[in-house]
């Protein structure tokens, strides 16, 4: 275990953006999301929830594939740049790490993505403990300790007040702390076992701390996909994306083109399986209506990702999406819907 | 570029498309081409199996996926029969013999010639352009033809001039040994004395045997009542094979949109066992 | 609020409405969702709060398309919305029974959270029996309380008023919530420098994430198809593919709501991200206040806009450059 003290993170930050590049959350027009650092970047590591999560420093929400031209009839496919760079994520939450993991195991499974590939092997997550967990978070009903962010982070954080405890859990981590070692001394793990003790008292008393995912996974499928449920819990959704697009785990996209006016530019971006032409294809679409829409993105988290991952659910029990929901329709809704329904 | 071997990704990343040259173009109906796909220097483009797909492109325009109806054994070049029913059909149909386009894949399963198929009769049943993944199978059974036991082929269109492949399938198919092939055609049409009749009477009127493994392609209609059809003749949902329509984006089970429960139909499928479809929600 | 369950269950049960349109109770004080009700039972769950800012006259749109009638129940504000979209055709009056409920400001939790009160587990003072001047709030770290005004939408504080502009019975009591200059914002704008107004859009837009949660919630929006979501043309970019593309959405949006937009203020109450969408149609409104006279969208349902109807009066474009 180290410590910095807080008043040299920006040194900390400065060492780092010398030799790589730097994400963390940055303060702009009154918002807190992911964002390149610089010298005069808004730092803020105080507000929970960043509106965005983390998944845009990995997976952003457009990328480039590759340029097509056309010359005399030829054509000349160009793909783009893999990550080079090696690059840190810095302040990451408990809830976004474990994201994280979740697209892991959608781009690095056969055939691997190897844009993502490429940043996941570049990236380095420093992970920093939340020390407030509000209303909205339920992340422990997924198994996650955000007093004690672990999973695939590299490096775990605490804010200490006047300090930042800094332990290294990885290779990446230890090379990482080996390098900006000038900034840090040494300390105990005392202080931080408080912490941790004072934030599981606060998880404990969370509203949705005990929401039970009872009866759900991948053997659900048939009982949850037929239940008459879905009819009432979609009619208020607007099908815009703010749920997916807040999501850490949600990971459909849309392979686009843009025509640049001298050649094809092929780009991937984020897509919503909320929206009407979402599954609109040459060859037709699968899903026309919203209630089947509304159905899939939950079915996909909790009953079609378990089936294809050993039983692990793509939610982390962020909260984002209750707290963003024009419509005030959430998962936690969906869950508790059923619940109700079982007894 | 530079040193690092991260470059090498770039053969692996299946997103990434290669360009294709068209070598070749035949006109199978009024509204059906089949092209002849090369790598600009000449050879195949990838090698794949019986009832895998790729993703055709014309850049700019749209991209979607098509089956692959040339056999694996055909060494030179790959083949894709198009019907011309959309906005990237119709560009296709205008290309010519020269132009380039490019090409992703192969994605999805096959169906399983080296496996469960081997050593059994098969019964193929084709409407349409549905023919074209089946064409990819037949030639296939024909030309490893001591793997196989009887193989019958009933195909049926609109009308004659809509039967694919139809050269072929009377010349080589018709002639090859233990193959039987029925062809059958909507309704009555002047110089046609074959049998006139929708697929699914004319293979109840057939009465095939069990003792086969049905592949089945058509119109989702089509399928529904051959399905029906089999299914009184005895057949039970471990004998028939089919594929799926080609609804599909990035080809690799990670864009989110194919999806029928918790499979891919573009990674998991596009072909699936009866019994297998049938564990699957009703969303299809 | 009983009152109004007592009266959509009569209206229900006597067969003048075939459902009903309203909030249903949420899983947390703060969090009712739009609702329809089939049944009179169903209605146990109805709820009608400060909570209750959804502006439920866009649902209208698909309840028109409905068999018998719709009991809908809006909010002075909402009523603007109705209007306008019945001059558009796109809602049917006689689908519709409308009760007009009082309201006496609408509630935006991330204004209470924004004062420090966290750990929420329980929120009073926010029925519409109540004066609505405090709220006390339990949470998990004791118990708080807020002064209601603090806790507002921005949009209730510039409220169009207590007055409902269309209805077939009122139900409740309505305050006047307005305490600030509703075009204090635009003047705020209007004074910067084209370099400054560029850098303030340029960093608030850069914001979107494009998830169309504001055209979607938008009563002006009601266009079958969206150009935006149209793949004929190169505008269904669900990503910004460019530094212009969000800019270009939100630019378009506005125009094509121009004179059409209540000011209900939806788009910035739903805006993930905070963006003050309001601000690009408050401007409009503005502008149409001072070339056309005043002019409130949706104050009635019939009669000419001053957008889609000439007269010789009117000002030229060339009033754009000629104002700087």
């Amino acid at each position: 275990m180290y410590k910095i003290a807080k008043e040299n993170l920006s040194a900390l930050f400065r060492k780092i953006s010398e030799t790589m590049g730097l994400y963390l959350p940055i303060s702009s027009a009154g918002q807190t999301n992911f964002g390149a650092w610089a010298e005069d970047a808004d730092v803020d590591l105080t507000t929970l929830k960043t509106v965005k999560s983390a998944k845009d420093t990995f997976f952003p929400q457009s990328e480039n594939l590759y340029t097509c031209t056309t010359e005399d009839k030829k054509i000349t496919v160009t793909p783009e740049k893999l990550q080079e760079e090696d690059f840190v994520v810095f302040g990451m939450k408990g809830c976004d790490v474990q994201g994280i993991e979740v697209l892991d195991r959608v781009f690095l499974s056969e055939p691997v993505d190897s844009f993502y590939a490429a940043r996941r092997n570049h990236g380095t997550i420093v992970a920093l403990a939340c020390n407030e967990p509000e209303n909205s978070c339920f992340c422990n009903v997924f198994g996650i300790d955000c007093a004690d962010p672990k999973g695939i982070a590299d490096v775990a954080t605490w804010d200490m007040g006047d300090f930042l405890y800094w332990n290294p859990i990885t290779e990446k981590g230890e090379k990482l702390t080996a390098y900006l070692s000038d900034l840090f001394e040494g300390a105990d793990d005392t202080a931080v076992d408080e912490l941790k003790n004072s934030i599981h008292n606060i998880v404990d008393k969370l509203p949705y701390s005990d929401l039970s995912l009872e009866g759900w996974g991948g053997d659900a499928l048939d009982e949850k996909f037929n239940s008459p449920i879905w009819e009432e819990l979609y009619k208020p959704c607007l099908a815009c994306g703010t749920c997916t697009f807040v999501c850490p785990t949600c990971q459909c996209y849309d392979i686009k083109d843009y025509n640049t006016g001298n050649g094809v530019q092929r780009y991937r971006c984020w897509d919503s399986c909320m929206y009407s032409d979402f599954t609109m294809m040459a060859h037709g679409n699968n899903r026309t209506s919203q209630m089947q829409r509304y159905r899939q993105r939950f079915m996909h988290k909790l009953v079609y990702y378990p089936a294809n991952n050993d039983g692990v659910f793509s939610c982390v029990g962020c909260g984002r999406c209750v707290d963003k929901c024009p419509s005030s329709l959430n998962i936690v809704k969906v869950i508790k819907a059923f619940s109700k329904e079982a007894k | 570029m530079c040193e690092c071997n991260c470059h090498e990704n770039y053969n692996l990343d299946t997103l990434i498309p290669k360009v294709g040259i068209i070598t070749g173009i035949t006109q199978e109906t009024p509204d059906v081409k089949t092209f002849r796909v090369n790598a600009p220097q000449g050879g195949k483009l990838f090698e794949h199996m019986p009832g895998q797909c790729a993703m055709l492109c014309a850049p700019g325009i749209s991209e979607a996926m098509f089956s692959i109806t040339s056999s694996p054994t055909n060494k030179e070049y790959q083949e894709f029969s198009i019907k011309k029913c959309g906005e990237l059909t119709s560009y296709l149909h205008d290309l010519q013999v020269g132009d380039e386009i490019t090409v992703r894949g192969p994605y999805g399963n096959n169906f399983p010639v080296d496996t469960e198929l081997k050593g059994k009769n098969l019964l193929f049943i084709a409407g349409g352009i549905g023919l074209a993944p089946l064409r990819s199978v037949i030639n296939y059974v024909l030309d490893n033809r001591e793997d196989y036991g009887t193989v019958d082929i009933l195909y049926g269109s609109r009308s004659a001039d809509d039967l694919v492949k139809l050269e072929e399938i009377q010349t080589e198919w018709a002639n090859a040994e233990n193959v039987n092939v029925h062809l059958t055609i909507d309704r009555e049409q002047e110089g046609w004395d074959g049998h006139v009749g929708f697929v699914p009477s004319y293979l109840k009127e057939l009465n095939f045997t069990t003792d086969k493994t049905a592949l089945v392609c058509g119109p989702p209609i089509m399928i529904k009542f051959v399905l029906q059809g089999l299914k009184e003749l005895g057949f039970t949902n471990e004998q028939i094979y089919t594929t799926f329509e080609l609804r599909m984006k990035c080809g690799v089970g990670k864009c989110g949109r194919c999806n029928i429960g918790s499979k891919y139909v573009c990674k998991d499928g596009p072909v699936f066992r009866f019994d297998e479809i049938e564990k699957l929600p009703d969303e299809y | 609020m009983q009152e109004l369950i007592t009266r959509a269950k009569e209206l229900l049960e006597n067969g003048t409405v075939s459902r009903v349109l309203g909030w249903k109770v949420g899983d947390m004080p703060y969090n009712p969702e739009p609702a329809f009700f089939d049944s009179a039972d169903t209605l146990d769950n109805f709820v009608y709060n400060g909570f209750c800012g959804a502006n439920l006259s866009k649902y209208m749109i698909e309840a028109s398309t409905l068999e018998g009638k719709t009991l809908v129940f809006l909010k002075p504000c909402d009523t603007y919305s109705f209007n306008q979209l019945l001059h558009e055709h796109r809602v049917d009056r006689d689908k519709a029974y409308i009760i007009g409920v009082g309201c006496k400001g609408k509630l935006d939790i991330d204004m209470i959270k924004a004062q420090g009160i966290k750990g929420i587990k329980d929120i009073k003072g926010a029925e519409m029996s109540d004066a609505c001047d405090t709220l006390t709030i339990d949470t998990i770290y004791g118990e708080k309380s807020c002064a209601y005004s603090k806790a507002m939408l921005a949009r209730c504080h510039v409220c169009k008023g207590k007055e409902h502009k269309i209805y077939d019975e009122l139900i409740g009591e309505s305050k006047d919530t307005q305490d600030q200059e509703r075009f204090a914002g635009v003047e705020y704008i209007e004074s910067m420098t084209p370099e400054e107004k560029f850098e303030f859009f340029r960093n608030e837009l850069s914001k979107c994430i494009r998830c169309n949660a504001c055209r979607n919630v938008c009563p002006a929006c009601s266009c079958r198809k969206c150009v935006f979501d149209s793949n004929k043309f190169d505008s269904a970019q669900k990503a910004n593919v460019d530094s212009f593309e969000e800019k270009m959405f939100h630019i378009i949006r506005a125009f094509h709501v121009a004179g059409r937009c209540t000011d209900c203020g939806e788009c910035s109450r739903v805006c993930p991200q905070g963006i003050p969408l309001h601000l690009f149609n408050r401007k409009f409104i503005k502008d149409i206040n001072e070339f056309y006279g005043d002019f409130s969208a949706g104050e009635t349902a019939d009669g000419d806009r001053p957008l889609t109807s000439f007269t010789f009066e009117d000002v030229e474009p060339s009033i754009v450059s000629e104002r700087g």
